[in-house]
């Protein structure tokens, strides 16, 4: 996907000073007090940004997804699927971060709340679309019906978290009436963190699928020198 | 094309007319689900909620549309898709093949509806509210379980995958459902559900919009 020159290595070393940034701001900036949030407000800076990052990681995976039907190319397919292990990971810590938020402003870890519980669902789709994969042997085929279960499923998704949150009451901002958070518990102070935190997380999301994807492609041309040799071997005896 | 489309699903009745012993099965299943239910609640029925009543009503639909529409690939051999294939265009095929678990679905719900009214008792207030529901909650089924039977018959184990694969699918649509159907169990006026009945039109679009386009490639693998 990539070569390795300095030319193209300069979104990591951002995505390390956005992070060092966001993470100092996180703890140490000083942030408006609001009643209830208190000093738990600075979870914007890592909750929220984890979901945006999340949304757009599986975006990408989409589009990779329907690249890969369009040309048959097996690598759009790998970029596929490490994209999606990505989103499930940002989807994991982003609920940890909300349960533990949650716990101290709504009382419980895990409100009945129409946005996550939608969360949820979503983390079963893509868990299932990983069990999908796994159950094909033959690659191309796994490849292709993998791809068009991604495409479906971030299809439904998105009215799953876009548009049914806003029908109901939710405790979440920006749904059933409450104001999103832009109009007001956000200062122009938390918003020159908060803007770049998504960058940031997104960044640092690209990178892992980055990495993961050159070392699965390692593997498979290892797999490939390696695998000639037993079979000779066993040709021979 | 219409033609086509005609004779494809005539097919479909006609397959599903000679194995009459799956037709059976699945009608003798909803009537069984419904009155197992029935017999756990039945000690207390005065006691059952609309919202026990509702929620009860479309899972029992749920469970029956999953086990229906699984079987509308895995009934045909490989060989014979093979040939379909050769005959008409995949869009030809989807349709015909969603058209005809519509169908299905809506006489299934219909059945299943009319004896679940007859043993637990019919809480409905906003009956024509209830049925449009009903068609549309048929419509998404077919229409997102149609592609997910695909993908799961391509792969070996196919019962387990296709309930894993089709219930997080299916969920935006159940809720919206469930919502619409509770307003029409209550009576409320019809503008309250018109943002839900929106929504699951949206919803139903997309699925078909999206099982238009992605069969092509499915099918040829």
């Amino acid at each position: 996907m990539k070569n390795n020159s300095k030319a193209t290595r300069w979104w990591k070393a951002l995505a390390v000073l956005i992070l060092t940034y966001v993470i100092v701001q996180g703890l140490i900036g000083t942030v408006p007090r609001q009643p209830i949030l208190n000093e738990s407000i600075r979870n914007v800076y890592f909750h929220v940004p984890l979901w945006f990052g999340m949304i757009i990681l599986m975006l990408t995976s989409m589009v990779f997804s329907i690249r890969y039907l369009r040309s048959g190319n097996m690598d759009h397919d790998t970029v596929a699927v490490e994209f999606a292990n990505t989103a499930i990971l940002f989807g994991v810590l982003g609920c940890a971060t909300g349960s533990v938020w949650a716990n101290y402003t709504w009382g419980e870890p895990w409100p009945n709340d129409p946005k996550t519980n939608g969360v949820a669902v979503a983390m079963l789709m893509y868990f299932a679309y990983l069990i999908l994969r796994n159950s094909f042997d033959d690659e191309l085929r796994r490849a292709r019906i993998s791809a068009i279960y991604n495409i479906f499923t971030f299809a439904v998704f998105i009215p799953l978290i876009f548009i049914l949150p806003r029908l109901t009451d939710s405790l979440h901002p920006g749904n059933g009436g409450n104001p999103a958070f832009g109009q007001y518990d956000m200062d122009n102070q938390m918003r020159a963190v908060f803007y770049p935190a998504i960058i940031g997380f997104t960044l640092l999301g690209v990178w892992i699928t980055e990495l993961r994807v050159r070392l699965r492609r390692l593997r498979e041309l290892t797999d490939d020198i390696q695998d000639p040799l037993p079979k000779a071997r066993t040709t021979a005896e | 094309m219409m033609r086509q489309i005609g004779v494809l699903m005539e097919k479909e009745f006609r397959l599903e007319w000679r194995q009459r012993y799956a037709l059976n099965g699945m009608l003798l299943y909803i009537v069984s689900t419904v009155f197992v239910c029935f017999l756990s609640f039945s000690l207390r029925r005065n006691q059952l909620t609309p919202m026990v009543w509702n929620a009860l009503f479309w899972i029992i639909l749920l469970f029956t549309a999953i086990n229906a529409i699984a079987k509308s690939f895995v009934q045909e051999r490989a060989g014979r898709l093979l040939y379909y294939y050769t005959l008409a265009s995949p869009q030809q095929i989807i349709i015909s093949k969603i058209l005809y678990n519509t169908i299905l679905m809506v006489v299934l719900a219909g059945l299943g509806f009319s004896f679940y009214t007859l043993v637990m008792g019919n809480q409905v207030q906003d009956l024509p509210l209830f049925l449009a529901n009903l068609l549309l909650g048929s419509v998404g089924f077919a229409a997102s379980l149609t592609l997910v039977a695909g993908i799961a018959s391509k792969a070996e184990n196919s019962a387990t995958l296709m309930a894993v694969l089709s219930f997080p699918v299916v969920l935006p649509l159940l809720l919206m459902l469930i919502r619409v159907s509770k307003n029409a169990l209550d009576g409320l006026d019809r503008s309250v559900s018109l943002d839900e009945i929106g929504t699951l039109l949206a919803i139903d679009a997309i699925v078909l919009a999206l099982s238009w386009m992605l069969f092509p490639y499915l099918w040829r693998s």
